[in-house]
């Protein structure tokens, strides 16, 4: 192909930004994301989401102005081409846009719905600048996505075996997108997964009404169509030890294990029973099934529910306890809603589904029954004073402030530490004070064939950055071990 | 895959299952546990490695029918799998050699993951007393395969079927009072150990205990299985399951077990 028919200056590209004026396009009206009805959704872990038809999807591709510097690029972690698949969709070339997020991204259907758009590609989005809302770059990701998915099209484009092995532990986003760029490289690829599900936080953790199971399995079976082998119930570091591993012949391992331990506040009473972190409550439901006809672990229950935090998790958490029955479930925050690291959508669709925000409270105690189960949270009621490091007014407590609220469930979401497994049993791995794994800026670790990448690196971030890890992590692996 | 190769029952609620589990046999060391799952819809439980056959590629649990996991799990028939068993998990124990006599004592099943302790413990050159302690003669579990790696073997039961008539403090109070005791461990029901925790910590005794919470995922994620050691909170899954029982907060830890028996 000639250089001026790729790309931005190809034939039908330029057609395409002639059809109509920019004046035109800028008067098209922001699509609306067709959703479930919020009182039919409490009783159900059907997406919310409904995911746009192909007349939305192609009008709202039509707003994008396609612009000679595309801004919105710069906001995406992994660098999508952004208006590249978009024009595609727009010109109804649905699988040509798949195939351009398939160059950079490993899970597009997933990330087209958990990815805080709003924060990252959208809001560099020139329509920010003329006040107007943003084109709908995740919604648009996540229909060219899941037509790709629908139609079974696939397979990304690989390079035949070079017969040299990696192993990946976990197999989450990091570990997921890891793999599949290696294998599309021609590398022999071996993902092992301490659980007896393939996924990590997007089986465990996310709930399907925002992230259905039967998405994350179609990504996963993509990889498993271009030679990536997965195997469950395996242990990197204790079922298989780094040396195993070497022995049996693999080159370079890719450590991505995750978050681990969750984090508690360390207040009195925490430890009573009926108080949970959001890992275990959401573990229960949405990997073990719990509560559910078939599945024999056992399902927190709770008539009033208190969440405490403020994160996606939070949300997670408490649209969950509504959809087990919750007849109040609420969010315990000690800043305000504005400060909330949660995405809108989540806050919004937690709101519509009668979800409660108290505000400005931190739990100090928890109060229990005569068995040992909570039945009370008292709450120091906190005011804004100055912004913190992070840019965040600090919440200041309210002297003499205290309420209590009764409560038959709490569930703790305020973050977790790196998980221990691994760097504790990798001899020779430098680990950080933080206890995550120390690594270059080539994600590379104090040893040279082990590299890392995901929550166990970042300690806690998102799965779009786990996914730009992989891939970047799989880049510089990819180079280091074809050159030797 | 972790399929059963053989079947035996000390009692009418107690099975030794050997399993297939090659990787986890090789890499296993007394005080590791594994997390099991029986059936598509399974729940996750941990239990203690028993004992483990690296040229079979084997390792042993011993299961206690009490609620519907295990009594599933009692259920297996030789030649049935095992959906999932995942481990070594936890940290191992420290068997190296001690000044003195080294007290293993053991209660109902907990005599189970107790036996690697006593065979590692012998095998590093210790005088290892174990005391079997259980409601009666039936319940005593692995009697024969203890006498083999200890000096001395004490059963106690609370009806006097067997061994001597009394609770396991007993007995260990004999030891303590007749030699110079190093270190007690002790494995089983959380009120047992918590009795003997009290008992040593009276004589000063270092004694380490390994705690069967309930457990999720086993891998230091969920923290289902805090626990309250010095006051501080830890997780059994990968801060244990062994700790100092004179730490350990065995009234918080009974409680906490208690969490889900209103749903069962």
């Amino acid at each position: 192909m000639e250089e001026n028919n790729k790309g931005r200056n190809a034939a039908w590209r330029v057609e395409l930004r002639k059809a109509l004026t920019a004046k035109e396009r800028t008067e098209i009206e922001r699509t609306v994301m067709p959703m479930a009805e919020s009182s039919s959704r409490v009783r159900s872990f059907e997406e919310v989401n409904k995911g746009l038809s192909a007349e939305q999807a192609g009008l709202e591709a039509t707003r994008c102005l396609d612009c000679p510097t595309p801004t919105c690029v710069e906001g995406c972690p992994v660098g999508i081409a952004i208006p590249d698949f978009i024009k595609n969709i727009q010109r109804g070339d649905i699988a040509g846009a798949a195939a351009i997020l398939r160059q950079t991204s490993a899970l597009p259907a997933v990330c087209g719905r958990v990815c805080p758009q709003e924060k990252q590609c959208e809001s560099k989005c020139i329509y920010n600048k003329m006040k107007k809302a943003p084109v709908a770059i995740g919604y648009l990701e996540r229909f060219a996505a899941d037509s790709e998915i629908a139609q079974r099209r696939d397979v990304a484009p690989h390079k035949a075996s070079n017969g040299i092995r990696v192993a990946v532990a976990g197999s989450g986003p990091a570990g997921l997108s890891f793999a599949g760029e290696m294998a599309r490289r021609g590398f022999d690829i071996d993902v092992f997964e301490a659980l007896h599900e393939i996924g990590g936080v997007l089986k465990y953790g996310i709930p399907e009404f925002r992230l259905p199971n039967s998405i994350v399995d179609a990504e996963i079976e993509a990889l498993e169509a271009i030679g990536v082998r997965f195997h469950t119930d395996t242990v990197i570091g204790k079922t298989l030890t780094y040396e195993d591993l070497v022995a049996e012949g693999f080159k370079g391992l890719f450590i991505a294990s995750g978050a681990g331990l969750p984090r508690f506040m360390d207040i009195p009473g925490e430890n009573y029973t009926g108080i949970l972190s959001s890992n275990e409550y959401l573990t229960r439901i949405n990997l073990m099934g719990a509560g559910r006809n078939g599945y024999d672990t056992p399902a927190p229950e709770g008539r009033r529910v208190a969440v405490i935090g403020g994160g996606n998790t939070a949300m997670d958490s408490v649209r969950t306890a509504r959809r087990m029955g919750a007849e109040k479930a609420m969010i315990i925050y000690r800043r305000s809603e504005e400060e909330m690291p949660a995405r809108r959508e989540e806050i919004l669709h937690a709101k519509e589904e009668g979800v409660e925000f108290v505000t400005l409270a931190n739990p100090v105690e928890y109060l229990a029954d005569d068995n040992g189960r909570v039945r009370s949270v008292r709450i120091q009621r906190m005011e804004l004073g100055e912004p913190d490091a992070s840019g965040r007014r600090t919440p200041v407590p309210i002297p003499g402030a205290i309420d209590e609220i009764e409560i038959d469930l709490a569930i703790v979401s305020v973050g977790v530490s790196p998980n221990p497994l691994i760097p504790s049993s990798v001899e020779g791995l430098e680990v950080t004070q933080r206890g995550t794994i120390a690594v270059d800026e080539k994600l590379q670790s104090s040893i040279p064939t082990i590299f890392a990448g995901g929550d166990i690196v970042r300690g806690g971030a998102t799965v779009i950055l786990a996914m730009g890890d992989g891939r970047h992590a799989a880049v510089e692996m990819a180079e280091k071990l074809l050159a030797e | 895959m972790n399929r059963i190769i053989s079947k035996e029952h000390f009692s009418e609620s107690v099975v030794k299952l050997v399993v297939e589990a090659p990787a986890v046999a090789r890499a296993r060391k007394a005080g590791h546990f594994v997390i099991v799952r029986c059936g598509k819809g399974g729940e996750r439980i941990p239990l203690t490695i028993a004992d483990a056959d690296i040229i079979a590629g084997t390792v042993t649990l011993v299961v206690q029918a009490v609620g519907e996991s295990t009594k599933k799990i009692c259920a297996l028939e030789v030649g049935d799998n095992l959906t999932d068993l995942v481990g070594p998990l936890g940290r191992a124990t420290d068997t190296s050699h001690r000044n003195g006599t080294v007290v293993c004592c053991g209660g109902g099943v907990g005599v189970a993951p107790l036996l690697p302790i006593i065979r590692a413990m012998k095998e590093s050159g210790n005088r290892v007393v174990s005391i079997l302690a259980a409601r009666n003669k039936n319940l005593i579990i692995l009697e024969e395969e203890v006498r083999h790696w200890s000096d001395e073997v004490i059963i106690m039961t609370d009806d006097g079927s067997a061994g001597r008539k009394g609770l396991v403090t007993v007995g260990v109070e004999d030891v303590i009072r007749r030699e110079d005791v190093a270190e007690v461990v002790a494995i089983g029901p959380a009120v047992m150990m918590k009795f003997v925790a009290l008992l040593t910590k009276k004589y000063s005794i270092p004694t380490t205990v390994s705690l069967n919470t309930i457990m999720v995922d086993g891998t230091g994620m969920c923290g289902a299985c805090r626990v309250r050691v010095g006051g501080k909170t830890r997780f059994v899954c990968v801060d244990g399951p062994e700790f100092d029982a004179h730490q350990v907060d065995f009234d918080e830890m009974i409680t906490r077990m208690k969490a889900y028996d209103h749903i069962k």
